[in-house]
């Protein structure tokens, strides 16, 4: 392999295997040889006639007795100090990881060498686990953080949740040990876990992937990761990290290594010329409805939407990708808007078509229905990053829909241009009218504000506890905190959405992305990370499947103090599921089988009910259940609250209905 | 309207509760509250119909039975159909009587959590 011969053939007199064997041998034997040892030997002179049992010789004694003298079994700078210098310039605070052999050498540089700061390392249970809290941590903070892990068995633990990050836009740097000289690697199961081309694994889902063969190459490929990965559309990448490399010392005459300066990247924007045409569409627009997913990503994105919104005086749509428009304001409105719509504008939406069609899974034969819900000559505008990334084989991008006005660029940077093309393309005769539009929709929100909460009252008193109780007896607790919340797995009904003043960037930090089961616990820890460092008050709808996928991580909270309030969507079961086995039952006229559960055979967390209060215990959280009496649930938040201002993550285990 | 038990699914759609030799007897809502949970309603529309984003509100105040049963019967929407193989006429008149029996929820306005 040309990479193989890269590395090797500046130095063909030094091989790594030998170098170490060689340092191996002499080490030992030198370390077991104090230096007072050999100089009292030499002194003794000539030996007398030996008699049949010899005393042992002060060398010998000294080697069996004395303090071995500590020498370094490899000599030189280590080359992954030098790669730990190089991550260092870059803004990583925290390296969530599983430990791994095939990272050995740059993990005891980053916690010895580099002092376990900047980054530090975060001992995770699984590597699914440490993905989720880089993904979780970017949403709060902006700022990505990289993994270590197995490039083999540890990358296919992590993957899923790669594709998450992959499908949400976040950036996670992902570096996979492997020892690729398959010569003289170790047999057995090192040899188990490498691979030629472990990056493979998640190149289809990472934005760019590498396997530097030189420290150099390794400066370069971390710095570029690094860039790619927070360029918008922002993504995850991976680098696959050579044993060899790490464990080598840099060559006393290698040529000057040097670290590339990091620039961030000004993000791409759309086109001066589309998003003029954009602008006089919505400027003349009757109903124009602004559609957003993942448009906002800071407190700024978000004051932009408003502003554009109050311009045309424009409902919006917030599909949730995002907290991009606050809940509060009278433009904020629900998906059906879009029906009367002459005009859209989506901005980062994950699913456009699915934006303007509806497809009803109960059609003949088992195969789905599909409805326009737009009118016919409805004008679709859109600006999208994402566009500049589609790839094939993963179907992230959705059925394909037809865009009048298409613009490849981020939203949020392409929005300040967007507006002031609004401001100037409004005729001065349409001001009026747009103004009583605006007055129209204000009054729709304030009613449809009464009709959610007259909604939410159903069940009210039910046990198991409804969704719309369990969230806002929550919100009742965290309403005079800075609050987050940082992740809402599984299905309550959207209520914090609809009933919480979500309106800073940070309250709602959307879902998964690739909606792969498992995101809801990691994301929520490496989350209150970032605002525990904020000083922000961290709070997490926890659903019982999610959790159960790797709940490990509620170890790293408690270990590495992060606190987070957990309160439990405990459905006991796969809700997502239950009604697809019950549907297909349906059309093949079947009774479902329930076996002993409430929903059909497999799709339940029942018998026995898992106690998660006690798992929770049991990793040093602070945990009360299981509650189903919604009168005991306040005040159980309330001592809940209070464990977490101090510190430390709370749990409560709360039976809940479905949905 | 009081929901009644009757045989057959042409006095069952038309809501009339009528027994074939001209008699009628009230549907039982315990029994609806057992067959609503086994035949799966409770999933979407939780345990008291009172419905969330998977599905709509059942109760308090139900629909007409007539539009009740057409629709469980003959749904095209989201919700699949459930053909009388699988969910008995009995049992259906059970479940309706059972989203019947539900009570009104208070008034949101009366509830301090809801008025924040």
């Amino acid at each position: 392999m040309a990479r193989k011969d890269a590395r090797r053939d500046p130095r063909p007199e030094v091989s790594r295997r030998k170098f170490l064997a060689g340092v191996a041998v002499a080490g030992a034997a030198t370390a077991v040889t104090p230096p007072a040892a050999n100089g009292a030997t030499t002194a003794t002179g000539a030996s007398p006639a030996r008699p049949s049992a010899l005393p042992p010789t002060m060398q010998v004694a000294a080697a069996e007795t004395g303090t071995p003298q500590e020498l370094s079994r490899i000599g030189g700078v280590a080359g992954s100090d030098y790669m730990v210098d190089v991550i260092k310039t870059l803004d990583i605070k925290y390296l969530p990881s599983n430990p791994a052999s095939s990272f050995r050498a740059i993990h005891e540089s980053l916690i010895n060498y580099g002092g376990n700061k900047m980054p530090e390392f975060l001992t995770c249970t699984h590597e699914e686990s440490a993905v989720g809290m880089a993904h979780g941590y970017f949403k709060v903070s902006g700022k990505p953080l990289m993994t270590l892990c197995h490039g083999t068995v540890g990358l296919q633990h992590a993957a899923m949740a790669v594709y998450n990050a992959w499908c949400d836009r976040v950036p996670v740097i992902v570096v996979g040990g492997n020892d690729l000289d398959a010569a003289h690697r170790p047999p057995g199961v090192p040899t188990f876990h490498s691979a030629q081309d472990i990056n493979a694994l998640v190149r289809d889902f990472t934005k760019w992937d590498d396997t530097p063969v030189s420290l150099q190459h390794f400066a370069q490929s971390f710095v570029r990761a690094y860039k790619i990965a927070t360029t918008p559309p922002y993504g995850p990448v991976a680098i696959s990290l050579d044993a060899g490399l790490q464990q080598e010392p840099i060559r006393p005459n290698s040529e000057k290594l040097y670290i590339p300066r990091f620039v961030a990247s000004a993000p791409p924007q759309g086109d001066t010329g589309a998003v003029r045409e954009a602008a006089r569409l919505l400027a003349g627009a009757e109903r124009p409805v602004i559609v957003v997913d993942r448009a906002a990503r800071t407190a700024n994105g978000v004051a932009l939407l408003v502003e554009l919104a109050e311009l045309l005086q424009a409902p919006v749509v917030d599909l949730g990708g995002r907290m991009n428009f606050p809940k509060t304001h009278y433009l904020s409105r629900p998906p059906e808007v879009i029906n009367n719509a002459d005009v859209i504008i989506g901005m980062e939406l994950s699913d456009y078509w699915g934006v303007v069609n509806a497809y009803v899974d109960n059609g003949e034969n088992g195969i789905g229905q599909n409805r326009s819900k737009i009118k016919p000559d409805t004008k679709l505008i859109s600006i999208s990053s994402v566009d500049l990334i589609t790839k094939s084989n993963y179907q992230d991008f959705q059925r394909f829909q037809t865009i009048d006005v298409s613009m490849p660029g981020d939203a949020e940077a392409t929005l300040p241009a967007l507006i002031e093309a609004v401001r100037s393309a409004i005729p001065s005769d349409r001001k009026a009218a747009i103004a009583k539009r605006g007055e129209a929709i204000k009054k729709a929100h304030a009613e449809g504000r009464e009709r959610t909460r007259q909604t939410a009252a159903l069940a009210w008193d039910a046990s198991p506890i409804s969704t719309a109780r369990l969230v806002m007896e929550t919100w009742a607790q965290i309403k005079d905190l800075d609050w987050s919340l940082v992740a809402s797995e599984g299905n309550v009904s959207n209520w914090p959405n609809r009933l919480w003043p979500m309106e800073k960037h940070y309250q709602w930090l959307g879902r998964s992305g690739g909606y792969g089961v498992g995101y809801g616990a990691p994301a929520s820890v490496g989350a209150a990370l970032a605002n525990r460092d904020l000083g922000r008050f961290s709070v997490s709808i926890q659903s019982d499947g999610d959790l159960m996928y790797a709940p490990g991580v509620l170890w790293t909270a408690a270990r590495h103090k992060i606190p987070l309030l957990a309160v439990m969507h405990n459905n006991r079961g796969y809700h997502q599921e239950v009604m697809h086995v019950q549907r297909l039952s349906n059309f093949r006229s079947r009774v479902a089988n329930l076996g002993n559960d409430m929903g059909p055979v497999g799709t339940s967390i029942e018998n026995p009910d898992i106690e998660y209060h006690k798992l929770a215990e049991s990793m040093g959280w602070w945990a009360k259940g299981p509650i189903k009496d919604p009168a005991e649930l306040g005040p159980a938040i309330k001592q809940a609250v209070a464990v977490v201002k101090s510190g430390q993550p709370a749990l409560l285990n709360v039976w809940t209905q479905p949905r | 309207m009081g929901f009644v038990r009757a045989f057959g699914p042409a006095a069952l759609a038309a809501g009339l509760g009528l027994l074939p030799g001209g008699g009628a007897f009230a549907a039982s809502a315990e029994k609806g509250k057992a067959a609503y949970v086994q035949h799966g309603c409770w999933q979407c529309h939780g345990f008291q119909g009172q419905g969330g984003v998977a599905g709509k509100a059942l109760a308090p105040d139900p629909i007409a039975a007539e539009a009740f049963t057409a629709f469980v019967r003959g749904s095209n929407g989201p919700m699949p159909p459930y053909p009388e193989k699988i969910l008995s006429n009995d049992d259906l008149a059970d479940i309706y009587a059972y989203l019947q029996s539900i009570p009104k929820p208070a008034d949101h306005k009366s509830i301090p959590l809801l008025n924040q």
